[in-house]
């Protein structure tokens, strides 16, 4: 990133102008003055966190060769157990699968090929490791990014407002409805929620499909609704769960943002008592939920298994249990390192935004 | 001085809930009403499809297809859905399970017994308008004796096939290495060649990219999305005649609950369970309207494997089995420790049958049960005594001991996924105990490794067994056994008695049905008496499904048998749509429901959308102040 660049990133992001004036004297021969040289540190702070984050990478593709071949279980037994397949059957798909081969071997072609993005081919699907998680990776985008983006309003939302009149009757409920929520096991409450909103309770009618993403026979913006209709006990499954980090966290940062002089002085303005909470205690409040945030994007993905399976969804997760049950090593594999890829991007992504947030940070 | 002021933040909060609470009431009532088909009834009809009266019928299935090339797939659910698209040169006969025709109109061996003639019908056509002819079955089977991609689902019925022609369009000739009596029994299906003769690679070509799938077996197979769903058409010109259901659909449900909820709501027609439905399941399913619960004899065998000293073909030995366990007394001793009735009532609670011989009693013409003098009949003093004989007395401590002085302690090998292996362990453990035999129960998730490793000394066994005998018998010969120590093979566990291969032998070059199945039994009898495997219970098929949607359905065998899984189409090329009447009647209540709701989120949206509107407007006059 040339430096030309750059003080617009800064400036646009941090709107924290006087945290540049508080840093220490320009040192050296270097005269681009105070925002160039923070600008610098910035960047190496991010050269460090890519850094960080490819090692990171790099020790997951190690580890996930290793850590599924500790399993015990022998793919091919599984795969032909209870079949009629004769001895020579048996050698003729160890063979093709390269389970014949020493472990180095197997483990440098496995390096040298997930290096360039080929993870292999499925030994129970017979297809591209990569075709299998492309098939199923936009269901499960489409569900956690739907959860993620109403739990994290809902739960942004509920936490500044609980704050806001702590201990009040609303912010009570609102903490142990989210902690109940949050200790409840996914599948139990998506089973409730089958039970209740898709089969039907008394005068409960049944609204809501039982599983799967769609019905198979429509098309167009029917077909919107549709996977619409399908999303909603998962989604809600989800959200129930999930929503209460975001709301406990936003709480209590904003709890701790109540007794500042800056707000005191927010009001002594004469600004309402909503504007004061919106315009400056909530931007602030916000910096330890947005790490939260990154983190929860990041472990949503893999999160999702229970409910995927519960609800029969077509993603990761449904592909995630089928894969271990075998084990299908290639598979395996390669979703351990999507899922844990996804966990170190977005944890580096946080990494990355939070200075621009708070400018303290990375200096 | 610093005034607080007064809070008059509540018109945006409000607005906010209201616009949430209205929005989201409005979007999830809204999606339930307008989709279109989209039952707001507890129990829809999904066997009348509402927009053009086909009749469909919906499975539900948890497993995923591995692949929909007949090459390659091993589950049971593509094999399911490929006995559907694919006709095979035979087929079993629902009621009693014998050999009947299907490609072929019959067939004949010669008199040197290495010669059989198949004689193709004429009648069947693939759904492309090509007719199906001998020279598909010889392309097919061909290919999987010279490609090693195309042998990987079904090389093991080309294994001793010397050649394959085709002289004419109606004769398929194949030559064998050596004698074998299950020719009619040649579960493969046969492809068109004008079709697959295009694959450059067998090992790699699924089969599910073009749409429809040329077939020429009861149903055409039209669409399928991964673990969403597989859809096929009745084909209209199959030979047998065309299927009564329009459609059939097999459709995912990863959970079984979850399954179970659709079919009570009439999503889909029928639920299998992998294998069963639990005994929880079924209870709860039994007093549903509109379900019929299918509680059918089963085609497995639950039993207890002994480890008779794991081997290799060569003899050498290896593993660490208990040697207490190659005295055949200690064995029959240990099985007349187990009540067998007692596993049926309190383990699989009366859905599972005693077990006695090695075939379960559906396969009627191969089901053998021990003569009284032969039988090993719960009886925990005679099993004391047989260990008094065998020179393991109790000492002081009621322990039994051998010779050496050690006492009797094994280990048994449970798979960790299945609670009735659990169940059964615990009971073993108390009556073993009693007779003064220490048992260690060995739940583990994964038991191929230390079975095949020959490291345990008992372990819980089943199989699936098919109309022919042959392959669960040809497990426990010698020829099974690895080639390496721990290597995989087709050995079930390591037994080989030479008065059993002889057997085998015989068995296998048997063309007369009646003496080949007089030759099984008399394996199963020596199977039982070596006591390396003991059968305690035969689990019955438990699966359901609404008889408002399927009227009637075959089951195999016929008389009470399973309807998932069969051998042969029977189930969904027989079954017949319920009456379309009593699903009339389920749809007006179904309407009712749905302008009720549709009533009530006009409601919400409007009562949402005025309270929007009126705090709108006192916000801005506010603002204006």
């Amino acid at each position: 990133m040339s430096t030309e660049s750059t003080p617009a990133l800064v400036k646009g992001a941090a709107g924290v102008d006087s945290a540049e004036s508080d840093g220490p004297a320009p040192a050296g021969p270097s005269a681009r003055g105070p925002r160039s040289r923070s600008t610098a540190a910035y960047l190496r702070y991010v050269a460090g966190k890519l850094v960080g984050a490819a090692v990171s990478l790099f020790a997951v593709l190690v580890t996930s060769f290793f850590l599924f071949r500790l399993i015990p279980g022998d793919p091919v037994k599984q795969m032909t157990g209870g079949r009629q397949v004769s001895t020579e059957q048996i050698a003729a798909m160890r063979r093709e699968f390269g389970l014949d081969l020493p472990l180095w071997q197997q483990f440098t072609e496995y390096c040298g090929k997930a290096l360039t993005g080929d993870f292999g081919t499925s030994y129970q699907f017979r297809a591209p490791v990569i075709d299998k998680i492309s098939e199923a990776l936009p269901a499960t985008l489409l569900l956690t990014g739907t959860a993620f983006v109403l739990y994290t309003v809902i739960g942004v939302w509920l936490g500044a407002r609980s704050a806001w009149r702590s201990g009040s009757v609303g912010d009570r409920a609102h903490t142990a409805l989210a902690l109940t929520l949050y200790s409840v096991p996914s599948f139990w409450l998506g089973l409730l929620l089958i039970i209740t909103l898709s089969v039907g309770i008394g005068p409960i009618p049944g609204l809501f499909p039982t599983g799967g993403m769609e019905s198979g026979n429509t098309s167009g913006f029917d077909y919107v609704l549709d996977v619409a209709h399908h999303m909603v006990l998962p989604v809600i499954t989800l959200v129930a769960v999930e929503y209460a980090r975001t709301l406990l966290v936003m709480r209590s940062s904003l709890l701790d943002e109540m007794g500042s002089d800056y707000l005191t002085t927010a009001r002594a303005k004469g600004l309402r008592d909503d504007l004061v909470r919106r315009r400056h205690a909530v931007p602030n409040a916000m910096l330890p939920t947005v790490t939260l945030l990154f983190v929860n994007l990041g472990t949503t993905v893999a999160g999702a298994i229970l409910v995927e399976t519960v609800f029969s969804w077509p993603g990761l997760g449904g592909l995630f249990y089928q894969a271990l049950s075998v084990p299908d090593l290639p598979l395996v594999q390669a979703l351990f390192f999507v899922f844990a890829a996804a966990v170190i991007i977005m944890n580096t992504l946080a990494d990355v935004i939070y200075p621009l947030l708070d400018p303290r940070v990375g200096r | 001085m610093v005034t607080r002021v007064p809070p008059r933040s509540s018109r945006p909060r409000r607005r906010m809930r209201v616009l949430l609470a209205s929005g989201a009431a409005a979007l999830a009532l809204a999606a339930g009403s307008v989709v279109p088909g989209n039952p707001l009834t507890p129990a829809p009809p999904q066997a009348q499809a509402a927009d053009s009266g086909r009749t469909t019928l919906t499975v539900a299935v948890a497993q995923s297809v591995d692949s929909l090339s007949p090459f390659l797939a091993q589950r049971l659910v593509s094999t399911s859905v490929y006995r559907l698209m694919y006709d095979y040169l035979t087929n079993y006969d629902p009621k009693d399970n014998h050999a009947i025709p299907g490609l072929a109109t019959k067939w004949e061996p010669s008199a040197d017994k290495l010669t059989w003639t198949y004689t193709i019908r004429s009648d069947s056509k693939w759904s492309d308008g090509h007719q199906a002819t001998a020279e598909d079955a010889a392309w097919t089977f061909n290919k999987m004796m010279t490609d090693e991609g195309a042998a990987t689902a079904n090389g093991n019925f080309v294994a001793n096939f010397e050649k394959v022609t085709a002289p004419s369009a109606d004769k398929l000739v194949i030559q064998l290495k050596q004698p074998q009596a299950t020719m009619a029994a040649l579960d493969v299906p046969i492809v068109p060649k004008h079709v697959w003769e295009k694959v450059s690679d067998f090992s790699k070509f699924n089969n599910d990219t073009e749409f429809p799938i040329v077939g020429n077996g009861p149903f055409i197979l039209t669409d399928y999305k991964v673990d969403s769903y597989v859809k096929l058409k009745a084909n209209k010109d199959f030979w047998r005649g065309s299927p009564k259901f329009d459609e059939i659909v097999f459709r995912y449900y990863k959970d079984q609950d979850a399954a179970v909820a659709a079919l009570r709501k009439g999503e889909v027609s029928f639920v299998a369970g992998s294998p069963s439905l639990t005994p929880a399941q079924s209870a709860s399913l039994k007093n549903a309207p509109d379900i019929k619960v299918n509680d059918a004899p089963g085609r497995r065998f639950y039993a207890l494997a002994v480890n008779p000293g794991a081997r290799t073909k060569d003899g050498e030995k290896f593993g660490d089995g208990h040697p207490a366990l190659l005295d055949q007394k200690v064995r029959q001793a240990l099985f007349m420790a187990v009540d067998r009735a007692t596993i049926i009532d309190k383990v699989f609670q009366g859905h599972a049958v005693e077990g006695e011989g090695y075939i379960p009693p559906r396969f009627s013409d191969y089901f053998w049960k021990p003569a009284a003098d032969q039988e090993l009949a719960y009886d925990p003093a005679k099993a004391a005594s047989t260990l008094d004989e065998a020179g393991y007395k109790k000492n002081s401590d009621g322990k039994r001991v051998g010779k050496d002085g050690k006492p009797l302690d094994f280990r048994i090998l449970c798979h960790a996924t299945d609670p009735n292996d659990k169940a059964v362990g615990k009971y073993l453990q108390e009556w073993w105990g009693d007779l003064g035999v220490g048992l260690k129960v060995d739940c583990i998730d994964n038991v191929s490794d230390p079975w095949y490793a020959g490291e345990y000394d008992l372990a819980f066994d089943g199989w699936s067994v098919n109309p022919d005998p042959d392959f669960v018998m040809s497990i426990h010969t010698c020829a099974a056994l690895p080639s390496k120590p721990k290597e995989s093979a087709a050995t079930d566990n390591f037994i080989c008695d030479k008065q059993f291969d002889e057997l085998y032998k015989k068995q296998n070059v048997e063309y007369d049905t009646g003496k080949r199945a007089a030759l099984v039994k008399q394996m199963e009898s020596r199977l039982y008496d070596t006591g390396y495997m003991n059968v305690m219970a035969y689990p019955n098929a438990v699966e359901a499904y609404r008889t408002d949607q399927i009227e009637s359905i075959t089951t195999m065998p016929s008389d009470a048998g399973n309807i998932y899984g069969q051998d042969g189409y029977w189930s969904w090329w027989s079954a017949v749509p319920a009456d379309a009447a009593s699903a009339g009647s389920d749809d007006s209540g179904g309407s009712s429901t749905g302008v009720l709701v549709g009533v009530g989120v006009a409601v919400v949206v409007l009562a949402g959308g005025g309270l929007l509107f009126a705090m709108r407007r006192r916000s801005t006059a506010e603002d204006r102040e």
